[in-house]
């Protein structure tokens, strides 16, 4: 460097169109070489007024919409939603519903983890783990399917219950030009009885799927170099920018909703909370890895439970939930309940209340006001990766520019749910 | 939270702060307090440094606006000479568009912000909420220098509901588009926007123009109905619940 020469830093654009800024993420970055002094999210780009909107449909209405925030942990953002309502409305989703919301939530906690290991070892160059990752995503979303018609939005819980019990065939396969003989056969092996028979197969061999993603990655040098004391988040700092879920607890804190405030059947199912020691990229990366596992161990426990036990899955209160169709074409009270059920809604008693659960990436809460009318009158939803990707500019100040990668995957950033 | 632990937390509260809380609510096992702008930066660092609370954690903050709250648009409650009204009045912000909307309403004290505090050592969560005393510049100290997660909350409800936070270091929008202009989570902003974008070919460029390709609309009124059909619905409810 010639002396008296004037170095100046340079701002740099990461975004949106980046692949590894996961959806619609705009970072401007201040770099001295190769080194981030200062980093500026702009986010923003996928914001929709979700809250607006749902201050001027029926309560129902909306439940549609939280799939639409956190778009690959969907029925975790309904039962928050659903949580809300039934808390102001005092009620209670009966004990089968609630077992199947647990099961439905921890499929989504693997499907959630799935995308996130897959995405983000891509992003940091290991392309295998994507594919891996997607083979059993496949196999899970094929249950949000047979439960709901959809693969994804579902709109499946519904307050008071959910909106119908498990299907007693799991749909197979039909011979194509692309599933044909052997293959075919492969495909279907477990899909001859029940869901939960499907389920039962499958948390019995996902295990050695789990180890086969820990094979390519837990002892991956290139894996580690790019993770291991990268993007350490010290315990106070997790607390002070209001990280939750992975991200705390990947810090040493052992918080979990699902243990502490306890919802569902959350506190009838065995499992253990994970930490890390470090706070690094890859103490989460090892937190969600065994979450996982243990996420594998409350489904088993749900499918045994529901096998053992019948009931209804909705509450048998026409105020809140649609009467039966074959009452409906006898019975003049079930006709009227419902065409005021889906011409108005129903109101909701005025008050206020907040209601938390454990979704895969943190806490998602919902804070619902109520005015007693048959629309909410204000609706806060409290994204978790939201206020994680605010901690960008505090965490990854003085790191390289590659390490800003690995750190956006970390923090399992979902735009729907950002910018709402 | 249990009722008990509500109660004592409750009272906690009342002995230490005493008449700088305006009001004390434990609703649905759910602590809410009401503290004046004055108090907050009081109360919110005793909240979070004394070991009898030790909120550590910021949850969520968020701006409300109490414009509107308890109105409905279809009075159901009895049947003029003339029937049922058809509901297609009211100050909804699905009825009107950006010229239409309503000017001069007002309320003694219409913005606050709401923030949600959680304990991870006690396991215990708390509403804080403050009523802004200026509806015209609603103006509430920041809450950025005693938890950092304050601040994209705080440039939310700056962005969405124009609430300025006092002391806030960076209070710029965040959500809403560069250039954005009106407050668009204020009741009173129209549900339909202010302005439509589309790509003019003979400017080559995007252009920005008044809202003319949708018309505000309401396909379900607001309604408030009497309470007694809820209460007969919880008592089912909870009758059903007995049962399984």
């Amino acid at each position: 460097m010639m002396s008296g020469q004037e170095i100046r830093n340079y701002t740099m654009n990461f975004g949106p169109q980046h692949p590894a800024a996961h959806g619609v993420l705009r970072l401007v970055l201040e770099m001295d070489g190769e080194t981030v002094v200062k980093a500026d999210p702009h986010i923003g780009l996928l914001h929709r007024a979700t809250e607006k909107l749902a201050e001027s449909k029926p309560f129902n209405q909306s439940i549609g919409y939280m799939d639409r925030l956190d778009y690959v942990s969907m029925m975790c953002n309904e039962h928050g939603y659903v949580r809300a309502i039934e808390q102001l409305l005092g009620i209670q989703a009966p004990i089968r519903a609630q077992y199947i919301r647990t099961m439905f939530d921890e499929i989504t906690r693997i499907l959630n983890h799935l995308m996130w290991i897959g995405s983000n070892a891509l992003d940091l160059g290991a392309m295998a783990v994507f594919l891996y990752a997607f083979r059993e995503r496949e196999e899970l979303m094929d249950c949000y399917e047979a439960v709901s018609g959809a693969r994804m939005h579902a709109t499946y819980y519904r307050p008071g219950g959910v909106y119908r019990d498990l299907p007693a065939r799991m749909p197979q396969y039909q011979e194509s030009r692309w599933h044909k003989g052997k293959d075919l056969k492969r495909l279907n092996r477990w899909r001859e009885g029940s869901m939960l028979d499907f389920l039962d197969a499958f948390t019995d061999d996902f295990p050695t799927k789990v180890d086969e993603y820990e094979n390519l990655l837990t002892d991956n040098r290139i894996w580690k170099q790019r993770t291991v004391d990268i993007g350490v988040v010290s315990p106070e700092q997790a607390l002070a920018w209001g990280m939750s879920g992975p991200m705390l607890r990947g810090s040493g804190i052992e918080w979990d909703l699902r243990k502490k405030q306890p919802y569902a059947a959350y506190a009838d199912v065995d499992f253990d909370i994970p930490v890390g020691v470090h706070g690094d990229c890859y103490d989460r990366y090892l937190v969600r890895v065994e979450e996982m596992r243990q996420s594998n161990r409350i489904i088993k426990q749900c499918v045994k439970w529901l096998r053992e036990h019948d009931g209804p899955v909705m509450l048998d209160n026409y105020k809140v939930s649609p009467p039966p169709r074959e009452s409906m074409k006898t019975d003049m009270e079930a006709l009227i309940h419902h065409f005021k059920l889906f011409t108005e809604g129903y109101g909701v008693p005025a008050g206020e209340t907040y209601a938390a659960v454990e979704a895969p990436k943190g806490e998602f809460g919902v804070y619902l006001i109520s005015d007693g009318a048959n629309k909410p009158f204000r609706l806060k939803v409290r994204a978790p990766s939201f206020v994680h990707l605010s901690s960008m500019d505090a965490i990854v100040a003085g790191h390289m520019l590659p390490d800003v990668v690995a750190m956006i995957g970390t923090y399992d950033v979902v735009f729907g749910e950002v910018d709402r | 939270m249990s009722e008990a632990s509500v109660n004592s937390l409750a009272e906690r509260l009342v002995a230490r702060f005493g008449s700088m809380l305006s009001s004390v609510d434990t609703r649905l096992d759910q602590v809410t307090v009401e503290v004046d702008a004055g108090d907050l930066l009081t109360v919110a660092t005793a909240l979070r440094d004394e070991p009898d609370f030790d909120f550590s954690q910021l949850v969520d903050l968020c701006g409300v606006d109490y414009l509107g709250h308890g109105q409905a648009e279809w009075d159901t409650g009895s049947v003029s000479a003339t029937g049922f009204s058809r509901g297609v009045q009211g100050e909804a912000a699905g009825r009107f568009d950006w010229e239409g909307r309503p000017i001069g309403i007002d309320l003694p004290r219409r913005f606050a912000s709401v923030v949600h505090l959680l304990s991870v050592q006690h396991n215990r969560r708390l509403r804080l909420r403050t009523y802004c005393d200026d509806n015209a510049v609603p103006l509430l100290p920041s809450l950025t220098g005693l938890w950092p997660s304050a601040n994209w909350f705080e440039r939310e409800a700056f962005d969405l509901f124009g609430i300025v936070y006092d002391g806030h270091p960076d209070l710029r929008r965040i959500l809403s588009d560069y250039g954005f202009v009106g407050r668009p989570f204020r009741k009173d902003f129209p549900l339909i926007g202010n302005v439509e974008v589309r790509y003019d070919p003979e400017r080559q460029r995007v252009v920005y123009e008044p809202v003319t390709s949708v018309v505000p609309r309401v396909l379900v009124p607001r309604v408030i109905r009497d309470d007694a059909d809820l209460e007969q619905a919880r008592a089912e409810a909870a009758d059903h619940w007995q049962e399984n």
